[in-house]
Order: structure tokens, then sequence, then C-alpha cells
């Protein structure tokens, strides 16, 4: 009988290994000229993101300190939380280059851990962000000035149509036109599923092809944990201030002129807890470290999270995630 | 009845949408960085051959179909209806010419089949990978003329048509291809 092999070697070969580290010496470098601080922040956390679509990986601690039946400790999905702490505590501007573990996300792009590069801005705000992520890109990967098209902008140029105007009729008829299958637990979330299919899957691949796309202004719908501008006379619907940037059609870093309201941080929050209830999720614990800073006091920042697993990608031209990784998911 | 989630798909897998059997091709996941995640799934319907795309929110199921494929000897045809028996069971089964489509011209009498059944009744009829049939129809053969080069068509007894070798002759019995259609050699007997 033959014996099937240990699959024990790294997946990429030394020059891959060497391109990362020249990526994060790069990175390294560009924050360093700029006076951004590098921060480590606990990967480990007694609270969890609660944005219904992010799923945490759970461990537990036990030993000094532990209650007896252990501590439940999450893994982070960003080092968003730590980081905000760190700000309303005077830091000023900081970056982290950080190990984070998203559960349920496998496949050509995404891989259950994976290196997010974060940083935080005060003083900034989201369009003023959006310019240092375009020297960074263009320091790292050569790419000319990226274009900016709001939102709305984007649906108008590869849907023809006016988002925040069209009915649910219409984006779902649009989506099935563009093979999107609706499933059984359709509910109140319609609206924002067929967007996100038409975002991520009809408009996403065409953008960004020569130079980065930054998108930006988003529904107040999807502000997670950006601010929300209200309605002027010039833009009469409240937008969230935040943006996303592509390349080669590939999503590659999603930003926020961060929002500074504990109380309405924590409503957020609570209306995410509604919504992972409704959806039969896990209960997560809010984190109160985070709304005791904000109570405090967060400096007026715009922060960002760029994957740098897929800036490498974009580099090497690699087409799936694993072929960046040393060790993958099969061979963890 | 049984059914597959987003994230079990995979290439193989033989569900039911829309009333009818598709095997699974390709299955990609998609998300957006804090969005819906998606599986953009490439399926092939089993009754038509068609290929298409669909996505699906992650999480959505199908129900997976009964289909399996199994062999079985092909006994005669009415016309209308290819039968066919299971050696094991000696169970009969009768396939439409849908089922069968373009493998009439390599069924013959006795030869083993796959057969994909689906709630039991056939599906898809495929010939064996090779079949061994007699040469009803050919120009004369040109003895000594082994070295290849030229071709000639030759109708065989299922009424199939391949290009074989010019020094082929009536009635010898030839090795073919059943997935190219192609002559491979003379059959030994």
């Amino acid at each position: 009988m033959v014996k099937t092999e240990v699959p024990w070697r790294p997946r990429v070969d030394k020059k891959v290994l060497e391109a990362r580290a020249r990526l994060l010496a790069n990175i390294r470098h560009f924050f360093a000229r700029r006076g951004v601080l590098e921060v480590e922040t606990p990967i480990l956390s007694t609270a969890a993101a609660t944005a219904p679509h992010l799923h945490s990986l759970v461990t537990a601690y036990q030993g000094p300190q532990a209650p007896k039946e252990g501590q439940q400790l999450f893994l982070q999905t960003s080092p968003e939380h730590a980081m905000k702490r760190l700000l309303a505590a005077g830091s000023g501007p900081i970056y982290q280059v950080a190990r984070v573990f998203r559960n349920g996300e496998n496949g050509r792009r995404h891989n259950p851990e994976f290196t997010l590069l974060e940083w935080y801005r005060p003083g900034f705000d989201h369009l003023a962000l959006m310019a240092e992520v375009d020297s960074l890109l263009s320091l790292l990967l050569g790419t000319p000035v990226g274009e900016r098209l709001s939102y709305r902008e984007v649906f108008h140029r590869y849907l023809e149509i006016d988002v925040f105007t069209a009915s649910d009729k219409t984006l779902a008829r649009l989506a099935n036109a563009q093979g999107f299958r609706d499933g059984v637990a359709r509910g109140g979330q319609a609206r924002q599923i067929y967007l996100d299919f038409l975002l991520a899957t009809i408009i996403e691949p065409r953008l960004g092809g020569e130079r980065p796309c930054f998108i930006y202004d988003y529904p107040a719908s999807e502000a997670q944990l950006a601010r929300i501008r209200p309605p002027s006379e010039s833009c009469p619907r409240p937008l969230a201030e935040r943006f996303e940037v592509y390349l080669k059609g590939m999503e590659l870093a999603n930003g926020y002129h961060e929002l500074c309201d504990a109380v309405e941080q924590r409503q957020r929050f609570e209306a995410d807890l509604i919504q992972r209830r409704r959806r039969g999720l896990s209960e997560v614990p809010l984190d109160e470290f985070l709304l005791a800073a904000l109570e405090q006091g967060l400096p007026e920042c715009a922060g960002v999270a760029l994957g740098v697993d897929r800036l490498l990608m974009l580099q090497l031209n690699s087409a799936r995630i694993e072929e960046v990784l040393a060790f993958p998911l099969m061979r963890i | 009845m049984a059914g597959y989630s987003t994230s079990e798909f995979k290439s193989g897998l033989k569900v039911m949408m829309d009333g009818d059997p598709y095997t699974i091709m390709e299955n990609e996941f998609v998300k957006p960085g804090k969005g819906q995640a998606f599986n953009r799934v490439k399926l092939r319907n089993l009754k038509t051959g068609r290929v298409i795309d669909r996505t699906f929110k992650s999480g959505d199921s199908l129900e997976a179909a009964d289909v399996i494929e199994t062999q079985l000897q092909y006994l005669y045809s009415d016309g209308e209806f290819w039968h066919l028996m299971s050696p094991e069971t000696y169970e009969q089964y009768s396939a439409d010419t849908a089922a069968v489509g373009d493998s009439t011209k390599w069924l013959k009498e006795q030869d083993t089949c796959t057969v994909t059944l689906w709630n039991g009744a056939p599906l898809l009829v495929s010939p064996p990978n090779f079949v061994t049939l007699k040469v009803t129809e050919t120009d004369p053969g040109i003895r000594g003329d082994t070295s290849g080069g030229g071709s000639k068509p030759a109708t065989l007894e299922t009424g199939a048509v391949v290009r074989v070798p010019l020094f082929i002759d009536v009635d010898e019995v030839l090795k073919i291809d059943t997935r190219t259609g192609e002559y491979v050699e003379r059959a030994k007997e």
C-alpha cells in the first residue's frame, strides 16, 4: 500500500516568502516616513464583532484568573476595537499588521486566517484617507492615481439604475436576470442582499482594471462603523462616510470616517444583535471596553483595513489566495 | 429528503433545482468585506446537458437529487424505447430517446452501458468507452495497405459511420472509441 504523504511542506516557494517580506518592509517604511506608529494589540478578546456577516472563531482560556468553567475568548476579526482604544488614549496616528480570523470564509480570495493592515489617521476624513491609500498602492504596486466613484455613480455606470430610488422589485429582477437564485429565507433583508449580490458578483469583477477604483459614500444602511453624514441641500439623503478600494476586480480595502459617538455606536451594536438573533446566529458580548473608550472621547479620525495577502496576490499575479500563503487551511 | 447547503457543494454533487436534476461542476465562495456571502455555482442540467451559472446566498440549500450511476445490459430496442437490464437483479428499465440520445449509434445488444438513473428511471445512457462492431458497408479493402495514411468511411452494424484505414473490409470487426467516435484497431476475436 502506498502511504499518503503528509503535506508538511509550505504551499509556496521561497520567492513568495521573499516577496511577502519585501512587501511588509515597504509598508513599514511607508508609515515610518509619515510618522505613523506601529502598534500591536491582542488577538484574543472577551468581546466579538457584532456585524451579522462576521463570524468569529471562539477559543477558551483556562488557568490563573479564569473562572472554573474557563473564559470564552474570541479571535479578532479585525484589530479595530483595540486600536480605537489606543486612539482614545492619545496614541496619535497608528498602524498595525495583524493576523485576523473569520469563521466560515474559505475560497479563491478567502482563507479563515489572514493578514490585515489597518491604520488610523486622526484629523483625516474618508476622502483624505483615500488619498493616502492611493499613495501606498502606488508605492507597493506602482499603480497610477486611482479613480473615484460614489456608490451611486458605480451602480449607474455598470447597471444603469439609481440605486437609491430603484424599487426592491427592480433590484430583484436585475439580480435574478444575472443568475441570482432567491433562497427561502429572504426576510426583511432582501434589498440589502440584492445590492450585495449586484456589487460583489456583477460590478466588482469589472472595477479597477488599470488603476485602483475607490467607491465612497455608501447608503446609510451600510455604515458599519462609519459616521453618517446628515442630508444637506446638495444631497437630500444621509450617506455613510465609508469607502472601499478595488483593483483588478478584487476588493482590497474598506475604510471609514470613524463614528465617534458612543451612544450611536451602542445603538448600532444592539441593532446588530437583534439582526443576529433574527438570523439564529450565536449571541456575542458587546465590547464594553470600546464603548467606554468612545465615551471618554475618540479623536475625529479615519481608519482603513487593507488585505495584505490580496496585495501580494496582485503583485505576483496569483489567482488564488493559497498561492501566497505558506500554509493555507489544508496544511494547518 | 436530504439537502445540501452551499458549504457542502462540491463538484459531482447531484442536486434538484427548479424540478430538474443537476450536477454541480464548480462552486466559488464570494464575499464582500462586510456583507452577505454568496456561492457562485456552475451546474449542468442532467436532462438537457445545459450548463448554467447560479449564485446562491451562502447557507441556502438544495435538495439532493435521487440520481445514481449503474451498469446495465442493453437488451433491445422496440423503436420507441431502449430496454436495459440489471445483470444483478434482472430488473428491467426502458430508456426513451432523450435519455439515449447519440448513444444509439453505439448500442449493441448484450453490451454493458453506464446508465444514470433518476428516481429509478434512466436519465442518461452512455455506451462503453470501447465497443467492437462489425463493418456492414465500405469500399473494398486495399490489400497490403497497412501503413495508414489514407482513410475511408465505413458503416457499422449499429448504423454508425466512422473513418477507417483503407485496408478494412466488409465483415471485419473493429474496436471503436465511442468518446471520440474513432477507429482504434481491428478487434481480435
